[in-house]
């Protein structure tokens, strides 16, 4: 049987936890009549157990980087290291507000302070804003930047181009920083088609967003060639560094003339992701855009002491409370400092190995469309298939499912049909990536023989293909207390 | 080496299947002029024994609250933090996994957040609440953006009892684009109404106000909402959760918009994140919403399940014409929002709203009775008010250090008039003997 929902274990005078009674003098209402509560709120009244077992169940109705392979392209689930969640909860770190003095967090500032510092030498970029709360908030941060800098210039530019492989927040971002993205095609390559992007080249130009490594998981190649011919009509160059992990130690985007990049933490170093977040998204920008960064910076003065310095009259001002999210940044801080440069260098090395031999044992059974040399991810089409046997990339995902494996990123990025985005990351086995490619083999051989037994997979999870026109028709976002008593499932 | 999935030899092997000499041919599609000569400059790797001695000799400089007697508040609360919350939320299964995407691999996390977002807008009073944004401060930002793509008008007003944070955040959100963002100022503590009527429009989107607002006051917001109702503009609150064990809920007086910052339900407060933005809203804008919406419905077998639904609002398929650029959220710490109320529950959280309260009260009272200070507004406060001190303040908050205190948040750090002014929160874990501590060290 499923697992009901919490509120259908509620039972009434049931209790989790009591807090003590007061003991201060009861002094009478402390508040006036009219501003408290009046209609009751009702949560579920449900015991430790039935919440510790609540939450047990449902968490092995997951699949998840510690009990199944995830090859979720982009998204780069690899294993998150337990001396990192350890020393990252130690109450020292945990136990402290964001307004303590400086003097009594002196521990977390000069991680942070050191952080920024490895992210510099990282990315080959000299400033560095910790603040941004994910990757698609650091793109914003950045493009808010790109904004301010013109503006201190006296100039307003209107447009930045997205490539039309990008991941959806980068148009997405542009929008809410006040910019029109401009799409510019890829050739045939895989690759920025560089005449399609000159043609776009003009005084209204901010600047671009570029991935790279790409979506379909290709170095462009014509990277520094890009940055040149944006910075001679005066825009900038945005690195989205969702891809970061595949070229660590290898080569830097600040060598390539990059002006901005962002981090996903959670991606590149390993932190959790926490069935969708929290995640973090520092970003490294040129020095003439330092100014610029978000308020506040972590700095060390003359005396060794560490403290936050609020941004000066050109910073773009704040983009979340407080300081940023500290604890997952102490995370990355540790797996850094765990691996040391080589380390570092090892996890690009195999990240891209592992893609790049998965990849190989996969293009008998499905289409590579593009076929440059993939970095750490690449990107296959079931397209051909689906011409032949009705069977859809989403066919493919699902049955998947009924063999343990999470499903790669499916229909992304946009310029493939039928996309299957496959990143197995450096901390999987051989052995693994074999276990996918036979599992994938045999999928494909089925789509031909008996397609219809993967129009309706998975056959062994719980549930299966939730209906999802209904759910957006009929909208049910929310439990409604039913007026009787409902029925205990305990 | 640590974290690689294949030692040295089965990587020559797969090598060998590609082709490969190295390590290095693998980077071939990266121009030679571009590649890094040598390693990064880092310092060298630490095995985890030494890492965790260097990482928790760092810790060891910090000075946890739990080794003071702590009154900073200022909209990042001390509050107690059941067991279960922790340790649950701590485990493979829940930090592990990603973003629902695929359903049947994620009923668990899908059927959390469904239970978190009906809380969530039980909570606040509201009819349906998303499954995270990053931080209550960037959530207001998110709020403006959605009442301006509701209203299609471009002005944004704020008062000035909001969090200096979230108004410096809006400023940052709003500045490259054509929305105009105007700040009330306040009068005793409390949004100067005379002032809205003047600035409120036909061109304004929303006005935004904090509960209690930064000064710790609940404001009196019914007349407020009318009159921004009355000129076809949205009211969005910004609202402390755990205050509605006690307040009444935004829904009960017709706020649009509710956010607020999530910490206070089993966060702990890690210096600054990472944090929860709630939001909720009426079913009717729940089209313009930001973040993910977990929704219950039916699979193929006629079984109940859950799934992520209007997708057509997020960046992954609506890209430029998203309501957001919003993609990874606040998943784990909805998760630990979702336990904390389960545990605590309905009484729970009235109990631990009353402590606050009443703690913060018999604190202000006896405050009140010492020479040279005073509670500087008389509006109703709920668990944080503002100390007066006939003498700079730093030097109170010296004197009350020496003794182990943490008296509260110092205002000139935001208003540099407010230099006699402490901001002081109390919750449900100071104990009288730690308020009579205070009392008598500001007596000295």
């Amino acid at each position: 049987m499923p697992e009901p929902l919490i509120f259908n274990k509620s039972q009434r005078g049931q209790r989790g936890i009591r807090f003590p009674d007061s003991d201060v003098p009861d002094t009478g209402p402390a508040l006036p009549e009219r501003l408290l509560r009046r209609r009751p709120l009702r949560l579920p009244e449900v015991s430790e157990r039935s919440v510790v077992r609540h939450i047990t169940i449902l968490s092995r109705e997951n699949f998840c980087v510690d009990t199944n392979f995830y090859p979720l392209g982009s998204c780069t689930m690899k294993y998150s290291p337990r001396c990192n969640e350890r020393l990252a909860s130690l109450p020292e770190f945990t136990d402290v507000h964001p307004y303590q003095d400086d003097e009594g967090c002196q521990g977390t500032l000069e991680i942070l302070w050191r952080l920024q510092e490895l992210l510099k030498e990282i990315t080959g970029l000299p400033a560095v804003s910790l603040q941004p709360a994910a990757g698609a908030h650091g793109e914003l941060t950045a493009l808010l930047i790109f904004a301010a800098w013109f503006r201190s210039r006296g100039e307003k530019r209107k447009t930045v181009l997205v490539p039309d492989s990008a991941h959806g927040t980068n148009p997405a971002s542009c929008r809410i920083a006040g910019f029109e993205a401009v799409q510019v095609r890829s050739d045939a390559h895989g690759l920025v088609d560089v005449a399609d992007f000159e043609s776009h080249l003009d005084g209204s130009v901010a600047g671009m967003m570029l991935t790279c490594p790409n979506t379909l998981g290709l170095f462009e190649t014509r990277v520094a060639e890009i940055a040149r011919r944006l910075h001679d009509v005066g825009a900038r160059l945005y690195i989205d560094g969702a891809n970061l992990n595949a070229i660590l130690g290898i080569t830097r985007p600040g060598d390539w003339g990059a002006d901005a990049i962002h981090i996903n933490v959670h991606k590149t170093f390993s932190t959790p992701h926490g069935g969708g977040g929290p995640g973090a998204g520092p970003i490294c920008v040129a020095e003439d855009l330092g100014p610029f960064l978000p308020s506040p910076t972590v700095e060390q003065a003359a005396t060794g002491i560490y403290h936050l310095r609020p941004g000066g009259d050109q910073s773009i001002g704040r983009v979340r409370g407080f300081l940023g999210q500290v604890g997952v940044l102490i995370r990355a801080y540790c797996y850094i400092r765990r691996l040391g440069g080589p380390g570092l260098r090892r996890v690009a090395e195999n990240a891209v190995l592992n893609a790049r031999y998965l990849r190989e044992r996969c293009r008998k059974d499905l289409d590579l469309p593009y076929n440059g040399e993939c970095m750490h991810e690449f990107v296959l089409s079931a397209k051909e298939l689906k011409d032949a046997c009705g069977v859809r990339a989403l066919d493919i995902a699902k049955r998947l499912i009924d063999h343990g494996i999470h499903p790669p990123t499916v229909y992304f990025p946009l310029t493939v049909e039928e996309a299957l985005m496959i990143e197995p990351t450096e901390t999987e086995r051989r052995r693994t990536l074999d276990f996918f490619a036979d599992v994938l083999h045999d999928i494909v051989a089925e789509a031909r023989k008996t397609p219809e037994l993967l129009h309706e997979a998975p056959h062994t999870t719980a549930v299966s293909r939730p209906d999802e026109v209904r759910a957006a028709r009929e909208l049910d976002l929310h439990f409604d207390w039913p007026e009787r008593e409902p029925q205990i499932h305990d | 080496m640590a974290y690689l999935g294949n030692p040295p030899y089965i990587q020559e092997e797969m090598l060998h299947v590609l082709g490969l000499r190295s390590h290095a041919d693998l980077f071939r599609s990266v121009p030679e002029a571009l590649r890094l000569k040598g390693d990064l400059n880092v310092p060298p790797m630490m095995s985890e024994m030494e890492l965790d001695r260097h990482v928790r000799r760092l810790a060891a400089r910090n000075r946890p609250a739990a080794q003071t007697i702590s009154f900073l508040g200022a909209g990042v609360y001390d509050h107690f933090i059941p067991a279960a919350v922790e340790l649950l939320a701590a485990r493979g299964e829940s930090i592990t996994p990603y973003t629902p995407y695929q359903a049947e691999a994620s009923q668990g996390t899908l059927q959390t957040l469904y239970e978190y977002q009906t809380m969530i807008a039980d909570l606040y009073g509201m009819e349906v609440a998303n499954a995270s944004l990053y931080d209550g401060t960037s959530a207001a930002a998110e709020a403006a953006l959605m009442a301006r793509a509701i209203t299609r008008r471009p002005k944004v007003i704020v008062s000035q009892t909001v969090h200096p944070e979230t108004i410096e955040c809006l400023k940052t959100y709003l500045v490259n684009t054509d929305a105009e963002l105007v700040t009330v100022p306040y009068r005793e503590g409390c949004t100067d109404l005379e002032i809205v009527a003047n600035v409120l429009d036909d061109q304004t989107a929303c006005i935004l106000v904090q509960l209690p607002n930064f000064f710790g006051i609940v404001e009196e917001t019914d007349k407020l909402v009318e009159m921004a109702h009355a000129i076809g503009a949205l009211a969005v609150a910004s609202v402390n959760p755990i205050s509605m064990g006690l307040l009444r809920a935004p829904g009960e007086y017709g706020v649009d918009i509710v956010v607020g910052e999530g910490q206070p339900l089993g966060i702990p407060m890690n210096m600054g994140g990472p944090y929860l933005g709630l939001m909720a809203t009426r079913r009717e804008f729940v089209r313009q919403i930001p973040g993910r919406l977990a929704a219950r419905t039916v699979d193929r077998r006629g079984n109940e399940s859950f799934c992520l639904t209007l997708q057509t609002r997020e960046q992954h398929i609506r890209r430029e014409k998203a309501t957001s650029n919003i993609c990874t959220n606040e998943g784990l710490m909805a998760l630990r929002a979702m336990l904390y109320l389960s545990l605590v529950g309905a009484e729970g959280l009235a109990e631990v709203a009353r402590l606050c309260a009443a703690k913060a009260h018999y604190l202000a009272r006896r405050l009140a009775e010492v020479k040279g200070f005073e509670i500087r507004y008389a509006a109703p406060f709920f668990n944080e008010f503002v100390l007066q001190c006939d003498q700079p303040a730093d030097r109170v908050l010296a004197r009350l250090a020496k003794r182990g205190i943490c008296g509260g948040v110092l205002l000139a750090r935001f208003y540099p008039q407010m230099d006699s002014r402490i901001l002081v929160a109390v919750t449900e874990k100071r104990t009288r003997d730690e308020l009579d501590a205070y009392i008598e060290a500001v007596q000295q």
